[in-house]
C-alpha cells in the first residue's frame, strides 16, 4: 500500500516537474513575446519588414528606372542643398542617375544576395557539420581540418581569390561570400551534434532502428537549430557587408547593377565635389546591417536560455 | 606546459600543408593558359610553347608539380609577377611593413579605445552612458569600413581640410626607409615636421580600420566583466569594503582577460582584411592595396603568394597567441 502511495506521489510530482519544465522551454510564443520586449530587435524587424516591402514594389515605390539616365541632371545634388532640384530626391550620380531610385531597386539586389548567402551556407554548411559531429573520427579530423584552413584566411581575401577564378559578377560573389561562411555554420552544428549524439532519445531512437539520415535530420537536427539560427541572422548582415566590399571593390555587382556597395565604388573619384554620392549608399549599407545585427541579439537572447536567466 | 605547447605546434602543420595545397591548385583553377597570359600579346610557337611549358615544369604531373611547388617554398621562391617581374617574396616584404604598422596602430587605437568603453559600460550597467556606449559599438560593428573611410575623408580632409587624403607622408618629406615603419622613420630622420606629416596620415585609416575592432572588444570586455562580476568572489571583495572600482577593474578584470585576448587574437585576421579596403581608399601603399591590384590584373603569382603569406602570418600570429594562452591560464599550465 505504501509502496504504491509512494508511487502516486512520485507520478504527481514528475507531472509537476515535467508542467514546469513545459512552461519553461523556449516555445514558439515564448520567442515572440521575448522579442517583442527587445526594443532594439522591434527596431530591428521592423527596418527589415520595410526594406522587404521596398524591395517588392520597387517599380511603384521608385521615381524613375535604376538605369534611367538624365544627361541635363549630371551630379545634381539632392532636393534640400541649394542647386537642387526637386526631381531628384537624393541628387544624381556622376551620369545622371536618380540615386534614390538606385537605392530602391538596390534592395532588392542586397536582400537576395544576402539571402542566397546564408541559405547556400547554411544548408552546406549544416550538413556538412552534422556528418561531422555524428560520424567523428577520420571524416571528423578530415573535415575540420579543411574548416581551419578556410578559416585561416581572412573571409574577404578569400572571398577575392574566389572571386578572381569564378570572374567579377553579383553570382559569383555570392558563391564566393557563401563559401566563406560555410565554416560558422559547421563548426555550430557539429559542436551541438557531438553534444547531442549521446542523449538517451537518440540512443532510444537508434535502438528503435531509425536509419542515420533520420537520427541526423529528424532527431538531431531540431536540437540543434537555435545556434543556427542566430548565426543565420548574424551571417546575412556579414553577406551584406562583404557583398558590399567585393562591389566597392569592383569585383562584385557589374555596372549597371543598382548594388549598394557598387554604387561606392566610383565615389572616390567624386568626393569633392558630389558629397552625395557617397553618403547615402552607405547609409543605407549601415541601418540595414544595423537592424540585422539588432534583431540578431534580440533573437540570441531570446532563444539562449544562459543569457535568459 | 610543454606539453600543450608542442601539441599546437603540430596542429598548426597540417593547416600550413593544407594552404599550401589550396594555394596551389588556386594556380590551376584560374581561368586562362598561364604560358599565354605571360606571353601576352606575343605570338608563341608551338616548339616556344613547348619550352616554356617545360621550364616551368607545366608538363609534369600535377603531384610533382606540387612537389617543386613546395620546394620553392621553402627555399623563400613564390615566383615572380607577371607585370612587374619582381620576385613575389620581394615585393612583399618591401610592402608589408606599411600594412603592418597600419594593423598595429589599428589594434591599439581599437584595445585603447574598447577596453575602457566596455569596462564603463560594465560598471554603468542598465544605465543611460551603458546604453550609448553599446548603441555606439553596436553602429561600429555594423559599419561598412569602406564607407567609413571615404566619410571620414570627406569631413576630415575634404570638409574641414585637416588631414591629407592619401599615402603615408607628405611628398615634400625625403626620409630613409631604415625600418619600413613610416612613424619610426621620421623620428629617426630626426625631422618632427616629418613626425607631424606622418601622423596626420595615420590618423583617418588607422581609425577606419580600427573601428570594427574596437566595437567587437567594447562588447566582449562588456560581456565579459558581467559575466563575472556575478560570482561569489566578487561579493566577497564587495563585502570586504573594498572599493567598487578596484573590485571591477583588481579583482574582475584579472578573470574577465581571457576571453577579452582571444577576441583581440582574433581580430588580426580582421585587419588584415580590413586592410584590403582602408588601403584602397587611402592609397596606403600595403599588400591590401597589392593583392586587389593583382586581382584586376590577373597576376596570378602574386595572388597566389600573397595569399600564402598573410595566411602563414595569420596562421603563426595565432599559433603565437595560442601560446601566451597557455601560460597565462592556470588551468592549462598544469
Amino acid at each position: 500500500m505504501n509502496t504504491t502511495q509512494s508511487i502516486q506521489v512520485d507520478t504527481v510530482n514528475a507531472v509537476v516537474i515535467e508542467e514546469t519544465n513545459f512552461k519553461e522551454r523556449s516555445t514558439f510564443s515564448d520567442i515572440i513575446y521575448s522579442l517583442r520586449s527587445n526594443k532594439g530587435a522591434v527596431i530591428g524587424i521592423s527596418f527589415l519588414l520595410l526594406l522587404v516591402i521596398v524591395a517588392l514594389f520597387a517599380p511603384l515605390l521608385s521615381p524613375y528606372s535604376p538605369i534611367a539616365q538624365f544627361k541635363d541632371a549630371i551630379l545634381s545634388p539632392p532636393a534640400w542643398q541649394a542647386k537642387g532640384s526637386i526631381h531628384f530626391l537624393l541628387g544624381t550620380d556622376d551620369i545622371g542617375r536618380d540615386i534614390l531610385s538606385r537605392l530602391i531597386y538596390g534592395t532588392r539586389f542586397s536582400l537576395l544576395i544576402g539571402l542566397g548567402c546564408v541559405l547556400l551556407a547554411s544548408i552546406t554548411g549544416t550538413l556538412l557539420g552534422l556528418i561531422s559531429g555524428y560520424a567523428g573520427k577520420t571524416t571528423d579530423y578530415v573535415l575540420m581540418r579543411i574548416i581551419d584552413i578556410i578559416m585561416a584566411l581572412p573571409s574577404l581575401l578569400l572571398a577575392m581569390a574566389i572571386v578572381a577564378i569564378l570572374g567579377p559578377g553579383l553570382v559569383n560573389a555570392m558563391i564566393a561570400i557563401a563559401i566563406v561562411q560555410i565554416p560558422a555554420f559547421v563548426r555550430l552544428t557539429r559542436a551541438s551534434t557531438m553534444e547531442e549524439k549521446n542523449k538517451e532519445y537518440v540512443t532510444a531512437s537508434l535502438l528503435m532502428g531509425a536509419s542515420w539520415p533520420r537520427i541526423l535530420f529528424i532527431t538531431i537536427l531540431p536540437n540543434c537549430l537555435s545556434p543556427l539560427i542566430i548565426q543565420l541572422t548574424l551571417g546575412f548582415s556579414n553577406a551584406l557587408l562583404d557583398v558590399a566590399a567585393l562591389g566597392f571593390l569592383g569585383l562584385g555587382a557589374q555596372p549597371p547593377t543598382p548594388e549598394w556597395g557598387s554604387m561606392l565604388s566610383n565615389a572616390l573619384q567624386f568626393i569633392q565635389e558630389a558629397w552625395w554620392i557617397v553618403t547615402f549608399p552607405g547609409l543605407v549599407i549601415l541601418l540595414t546591417v544595423l537592424a540585422l545585427n539588432l534583431f540578431g541579439d534580440g533573437l540570441r537572447d531570446a532563444l539562449d536560455p544562459k543569457i535568459k536567466k | 606546459m610543454l606539453h600543450n605547447i608542442i601539441k599546437r605546434i603540430l596542429y598548426v602543420i597540417p593547416i600550413i600543408f593544407g594552404i599550401t595545397l589550396l594555394v596551389f591548385s588556386l594556380g590551376h583553377l584560374l581561368p586562362g593558359d598561364p604560358i599565354q597570359i605571360m606571353a601576352g600579346t606575343h605570338h608563341l610557337s608551338k616548339a616556344q610553347y613547348a619550352e616554356v611549358a617545360r621550364n616551368l615544369h607545366l608538363d609534369k604531373p600535377l603531384w610533382y608539380q606540387y612537389f617543386l611547388y613546395v620546394k620553392d617554398l621553402l627555399h623563400g621562391n613564390l615566383g615572380y609577377s607577371l607585370v612587374t617581374h619582381i620576385p613575389v617574396t620581394k615585393e612583399f616584404f618591401e610592402l608589408f611593413p606599411a600594412t603592418l604598422e597600419l594593423s598595429l596602430y589599428a589594434l591599439i587605437f581599437a584595445i585603447a579605445v574598447g577596453l575602457p568603453a566596455g569596462i564603463f559600460a560594465a560598471i554603468k550597467r542598465g544605465k543611460f552612458s551603458d546604453y550609448s556606449v553599446m548603441t555606439i559599438s553596436l553602429t561600429g560593428y555594423s559599419m561598412p569600413i569602406f564607407w567609413w573611410g571615404l566619410l571620414l575623408m570627406l569631413l576630415f580632409s575634404i570638409t574641414l581640410g585637416l588631414t591629407p587624403v592619401s599615402g603615408r607622408i607628405a611628398t615634400s618629406f625625403w626620409i630613409d626607409h631604415t625600418t619600413g615603419f613610416a612613424l619610426i622613420d621620421a623620428f629617426l630622420s630626426g625631422d618632427m615636421q616629418a613626425v607631424v606629416s606622418v601622423l596626420k596620415h595615420l590618423i583617418l585609416p588607422t581609425i577606419a580600420l580600427g573601428t570594427i575592432p574596437m566595437a567587437i572588444i567594447a562588447r566582449m570586455t562588456r560581456s565579459s566583466l558581467l559575466e563575472v562580476i556575478q560570482a561569489d568572489y566578487i561579493l566577497v571583495a564587495k563585502a570586504k569594503g573594498l572599493s567598487y572600482y578596484r573590485v571591477v577593474l583588481v579583482h574582475a578584470l584579472r578573470n574577465a582577460w581571457i576571453p577579452i585576448i582571444t577576441i583581440i587574437g582574433l581580430q588580426v585576421s580582421s585587419l588584415f582584411a580590413g586592410a584590403v579596403l582602408t588601403e584602397t581608399i587611402f592609397s596606403w601603399p600595403g599588400i591590401g592595396k597589392w593583392i586587389i591590384h593583382s586581382v584586376m590584373r590577373r597576376d596570378y603569382p602574386v595572388i597566389q603568394g600573397g595569399i600564402l603569406l598573410i595566411a602563414l602570418n595569420i596562421i603563426l600570429v595565432n599559433l603565437f597567441i595560442d601560446i601566451l594562452y597557455t601560460i597565462a591560464n592556470p588551468k592549462l599550465r598544469k
